[in-house]
């Protein structure tokens, strides 16, 4: 893939006494890992913080409906998928300074986004909800949210949804993760928030059996997009034709369907 | 470069501006309030008393500022008798968790600039003082004091300059502070080069003026120590 086509010739002493250095430190043996063909490397950036698309589990592993496309496509592509962990605001300028080629992190295609990136088909389709503790009867409505706090995580099509429709009616809260929404919604300083339907779901489901969905499902593909597609800088078309192709041949074969129904009891693509 | 998603939202910016201004100014002067009464208590000869101002000290110079943010606005509201004390109107909002955490933060840093400022009192001041026949609170009040005041002033003002800096830590809990404002114009418009560099711009204005401010005071303070004009 050329990322490090413009390393200097310094550099490359350098990398050169460091290997050697580190061959000597661990007693590398030559030819001990070579494997008789070499894949090529993708590295896959997503957040890590997530559930249950992307998350890190107890031991710091990786998990999750994403993580488990992004290995069925490498695996289709017959390459090697390294994942790398970035926070959410920044996870777009991380692929644009190359720390990974691809973000595989449930990222709607938004025409806002689409100026920056390219993005892949759709790999599922969702929409937003809103959430609220049982019982408090919040109407969701610009009556009836106005004067509540809502809040959301930061650069989601969440994020747009409410700024531009509530905030002149609403306190907005943004926040850095939905792990931060979810505990802001424990303690009561969020009377609703606004995330995405499948991972409300899970959350109510496994953690807060005291909140519920509220509302009609929102999926106006004017702030939420298309799908949730993979994202790659507008270089790499090969790339993107790549993951497409591989997307065709998991959903063909019934990859993706064992990987859908692992996670959720219905069809999400 | 996108200069519009910038222009567009410079209203954001100057509210930012004002809430940063606000927290900084309310923090400061709440931090210097308990640091004076903290920074006596803790020059106290007696250990056992001076144990506990020492130990406030240490807990907030010794933890970061974002650690303690996170205590007072997630930590507490973690407990439900918080929750239904008359208390959570003050820990629900952002605002008031990040005052209180960013006074007692810089509390905690005053309290020992002035500490240090008033262990280096004179003996001969001091003597002189007590010989005639002034109370231990006037010999505060007229001695320690002022002169802890005048020597502290150089370090102060690097204190005021690290408590804007730590203002910036008010956006991660969800206040639309100067940097609050950055990171939702970046978020809405994936331009993090011009939003920073505008919120960088203006905290650089107010740098400017606090250090020309304290150049002003300590001129003003320390004018016994200028060469005398001819």
């Amino acid at each position: 893939m050329g990322h490090d086509e413009h390393e200097s010739g310094d550099m490359n002493i350098r990398a050169i006494v460091l290997a050697t250095f580190v061959a000597v430190v661990v007693g590398v043996v030559p030819g001990r890992d070579a494997e008789p063909a070499e894949r090529i490397e993708v590295r896959i950036g997503t957040e890590g913080a997530y559930p249950p698309f992307n998350y890190t589990d107890e031991g710091g592993e990786l998990k999750g409906f994403d993580i488990d496309i992004a290995n069925a496509l490498c695996e289709a592509m017959q390459v090697e998928c390294k994942f790398v962990t970035s926070a959410w605001n920044s996870i777009i300028p991380g692929l644009l300074r190359k720390k990974y080629d691809a973000i595989i992190a449930s990222m709607s295609i938004t025409e806002q986004r689409k100026l920056i990136v390219d993005f892949t088909d759709k790999y599922y389709q969702t929409g937003g909800h809103f959430v609220a503790k049982k019982g408090s009867a919040v109407e969701i409505s610009r009556e009836g949210l106005r004067g509540k706090v809502i809040g959301t995580q930061r650069s989601t099509t969440h994020q747009e949804y409410l700024l531009d429709n509530f905030q002149d009616v609403a306190t907005v809260k943004i926040y850095d993760t939905q792990e931060h929404v979810n505990l802001d919604l424990f303690s009561g300083r969020l009377d609703a928030a606004l995330a995405d339907t499948l991972v409300l779901l899970e959350w109510v489901k496994r953690d807060a059996p005291d909140f519920e969905l509220v509302g009609q499902p929102i999926s106006d593909p004017k702030w939420y997009g298309d799908g949730i597609g993979i994202a790659v800088r507008k270089e790499d078309t090969d790339l993107r034709d790549r993951f497409n192709k591989a997307l065709a041949q998991i959903l063909a074969d019934g990859t993706y369907q064992k990987i859908n129904y692992k996670y959720f009891p219905f069809n999400i693509y | 470069m996108d200069l519009a998603a910038i222009t567009d939202n410079i209203p954001l910016y100057f509210k930012g501006l004002w809430v940063t201004i606000q927290l900084l100014v309310l923090a400061l002067a709440c931090g210097l309030v308990l640091a004076v009464p903290i920074a006596m208590w803790a020059t106290s000869r007696n250990p056992l008393i001076a144990s506990w101002p020492k130990a406030f000290i240490y807990f907030f110079t010794g933890t970061p500022l974002l650690v303690q943010m996170f205590i007072l606005y997630y930590g507490m509201a973690q407990f439900e008798a918080i929750r239904e004390s008359f208390l959570w109107p003050v820990f629900k909002e952002a605002y008031w968790c990040a005052l209180i955490a960013f006074s007692l933060n810089t509390a905690g840093y005053t309290a020992e600039i002035l500490r240090g400022a008033m262990k280096q009192t004179d003996f001969g001041e001091l003597d002189a003082a007590r010989s005639c026949g002034m109370s231990k609170g006037l010999i505060y009040r007229r001695i320690i004091l002022p002169s802890a005041f005048r020597r502290a002033l150089p370090a102060y003002g690097n204190e005021v300059i690290f408590m804007l800096h730590g203002t910036a830590l008010a956006g991660i809990i969800t206040i639309v502070d100067l940097f609050g404002a950055a990171r939702i114009v970046n978020s809405r418009y994936f331009v993090p080069f011009e939003s920073f560099v505008t919120a960088a711009f203006f905290y650089l204005c107010l740098t400017f003026l606090i250090v020309w401010g304290f150049k002003l005071w300590e001129k003003r303070w320390h004018a016994h120590l200028h060469p005398r004009d001819a």
